[in-house]
């Protein structure tokens, strides 16, 4: 195994060039590097100028998200032996705006978590001495899922259709509304709707998939967004056959 | 959207790469899943042409003996042929699909996609084998 691999890193400045350019630098590759510890390596003693985001090194924080070899990855979590003799390509995620170098604008994404008000609804909460909301472990597993997302952006960069039409709400938003909408404790399902119904909303999805395939935590993203388009068809149905009693 | 974090929403130094034209040949996925999509118009061909068949049908024996000529015109064959080729192949992702939407929980597990996916082959084979009887065996 070679001792050092080749990384093509993603430059933007957006004081000098108006276009991204490539900077290569050979960094070490022991077997236990991942492709942050080649950034980090290049940022500490190659070029301290690389801006990139990082936090955890574990998979948790979900701020290292970047296109390596054109692949959405987590960079804490995609070893650099993996790409043999390189070279391991570096860009920021795709269909986000660039501020600097591998640093993606993230706003938007923001926005759109908490337009799906992301928190326990109640259409009337419960006086304290009442004590809290209590769940069965059948009541967790239904959304538990679901819940694990770290909110790292990949699947936005791997969905084509948030490529094209960046009002499109998005797999993560989605994923985290079926979270809560799934949750017993949980009586907000309509308001969310509203947000989700509309036309930026889950009908803008088309199923390619690639969400769920990208996703560093087994969230599916793809099945629940299926999943609520089922239902919401079957709520629609139920409603035009009984205008009375579709909604108790 | 509500724009209330302060900042500007189109910065002019932020850099936005365009999508090609030709996104969906970037990866092989996004191929299938355009394939996919196109599938559907030949989807509806064939319901097009089994309606044709079914008013040949109603109109009487000249008729159909017409219609009979007319789908087997090279071209007509042509464009059967590759609509059962697209038709098969959206059959079979569709059905792959299935367990991405049904979610089904039998005694608090989540029932494995294998068994959501398979009852749909087979109910498709069953069924193309009971229409193959009835065209070849019914004669």
């Amino acid at each position: 195994m070679a001792d050092t691999i080749v990384m093509r890193v993603a430059r933007y400045q957006p004081e000098g060039s108006a276009e991204p350019t490539y900077d290569e630098f050979e960094v070490p590759c022991p077997r236990d590097w991942v492709v942050l510890d080649g950034l980090n390596h290049i940022k500490d003693h190659l070029d301290g100028t690389l801006s990139y985001r990082w936090s955890c090194r574990m998979g948790i924080c979900g701020s290292c998200g970047m296109t390596v070899n054109g692949e959405p990855r987590l960079t804490c979590a995609t070893f650099l032996t993996d790409y043999g003799s390189g070279p391991v390509q570096v860009e920021p995620l795709k269909n986000f705006p660039v501020v600097r170098d591998l640093v993606i604008e993230m706003t938007d994404f923001m926005q759109k978590l908490s337009a799906i008000k992301p928190w326990i609804i109640r259409e009337e909460e419960k006086p304290l001495s009442d004590g809290e909301y209590l769940q069965t472990p059948d009541e967790l597993a239904a959304y538990k899922q679901y819940s694990m997302c770290i909110n790292c952006m990949l699947c936005y960069a791997a969905c084509p259709i948030y490529g094209l039409e960046p009002e499109f709400i998005g797999p993560a938003a989605i994923a985290l509304a079926q979270r809560y909408n799934m949750d017993s404790r949980d009586q907000g399902a309509e308001v969310r709707n509203e947000v989700l119904s509309g036309h930026d909303g889950l009908w803008g999805c088309t199923f390619v998939g690639e969400c769920t395939k990208v996703c560093p935590k087994n969230v599916d993203p793809a099945g629940a967004i299926q999943r609520y388009k089922l239902s919401s068809a079957l709520d629609t149905l139920k409603s035009w056959l009984m205008p009375w009693g579709a909604r108790e | 959207m509500n724009h209330d974090t302060g900042y500007t929403s189109y910065h002019p130094r932020w850099f936005r790469k365009r999508i090609s034209t030709y996104w969906w040949l970037e990866r092989r996925s996004y191929l299938v899943f355009i394939l996919r999509e196109l599938s559907s118009v030949f989807v509806a061909w064939f319901v097009l042409y089994f309606l044709l068949l079914v008013r040949a049908i109603g109109l009487g024996d000249t008729a159909y003996q017409r219609f009979l000529e007319w789908s087997a015109h090279p071209l007509l064959l042509t464009v059967n042929a590759m609509s059962l080729v697209f038709i098969v192949f959206h059959a079979i992702t569709w059905f792959n699909l299935t367990p991405a939407a049904l979610a089904v929980r039998v005694r608090g597990k989540r029932v494995p996609p294998f068994f959501i996916t398979a009852p749909n082959f087979v109910l498709w084979v069953i069924v193309s084998l009971l229409l193959a009887w009835l065209v070849v065996g019914a004669r």
